[in-house]
């Protein structure tokens, strides 16, 4: 018995590296950005020190504006709600920003690593708005859905966190317990379009 | 589908991401043991079921997972305002008429 401990995507079943590369036309290109740090941030955002222990530890201002994110070479922040946050690390960083975190913040706050209960599933290509229309009840127009803004809402009737990246690319923070059922929509919602994996 | 205003996201969702959560400013009693088993199931079980105006507490159960307070009309289904946890409504019974 070998002791090393082999972490696994919740889709890993689908074995999407195997498909990467095996269609290269269609409208729809789906990556996941799989294994990345995720790390739930509590904190009052009334409160200065708070703000700045943020700061000092990610190098950057945490999104306080509803639905707003940003971005640093350390990590992306996404707005969850006014004390709530979720910060994308680089894979196997997501240790070491939870300490930086805990030693630069005082008081009330929370920090949880809760890399294993999500994934990000990255959609692109020149009918990713159609399929997004298909998935989510939300406005996709970039007066109503801008680049940068992130929404707690439902995909495919599924609870989802959505950034739009870009005017055609959006990254979908979706539970493990519901990426296999996801990744079957995102398979027949394409299927007019055409799937590349990447 | 209503549109719902949420307080805390700042703009209209649709009401998929919502969950009601029954009637709004329900005041845990501050002496639990002082009171009788009357007054404590009047705390725990007896709702309003007004026909008009009424006062209820939404979830935004899909968005910031927030709870909210929101003055609905339960014949119209009418939604007058959404406001924040601790704050007080701006539209009541009394100054619609005692509809
Ligand atoms: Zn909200």
């Amino acid at each position: 018995m070998s002791n090393s401990v082999q972490v696994e995507s919740p889709l890993h079943h689908a074995q999407l590296d195997q498909l990467i590369g095996q269609s290269n036309s269609g409208g729809i290109v789906l990556h996941e950005a799989a294994l990345l740090g995720h790390l739930n941030l509590r904190g009052n955002s009334d409160d200065a020190e708070f703000l700045a222990g943020v700061q000092e530890a990610l190098g950057i201002a945490l999104p306080i504006t509803p639905c707003s994110s940003a971005n640093s070479e350390l990590a992306q922040i996404m707005w969850l709600a006014p004390d709530e946050w979720l910060i994308v690390v680089a894979s196997g960083s997501e240790y070491e920003v939870e300490q930086k975190l805990r030693s630069y913040l005082k008081g009330h706050f929370a920090v949880s690593d809760i890399s294993g209960a999500q994934t990000i599933l990255e959609l692109s290509g020149s009918n990713v708005v159609e399929l997004m229309k298909k998935s989510t009840g939300y406005d996709l127009h970039l007066d109503s859905f801008p680049v940068g803004k992130v929404i707690g809402t439902t995909f495919a009737k599924a609870g989802a966190h959505i950034l739009r990246v870009s005017e055609d690319k959006f990254q979908l923070v979706v539970r493990r317990s519901f990426s296999d059922y996801i990744w079957l929509w995102i398979q027949q919602g394409s299927q007019e379009y055409g799937l590349t994996i990447v | 589908m209503l549109h719902i205003h949420c307080p805390y996201c700042e703009e209209m969702r649709e009401e998929e991401e919502f969950s009601p959560a029954g009637q709004a400013h329900i005041q845990r009693p501050l002496n639990p043991e002082e009171l009788s088993d009357e007054q404590w199931a009047r705390y725990l079980f007896f709702r309003k079921n007004p026909r008009g105006l009424h006062h209820e507490l939404w979830l935004h159960a899909h968005g910031c997972r927030k709870y909210f307070n929101m003055t609905r009309n339960s014949v119209t289904y009418q939604i007058m305002e959404t406001y924040k946890m601790g704050a007080k409504p701006s539209i009541t019974a009394s100054e619609e008429g005692q509809s």
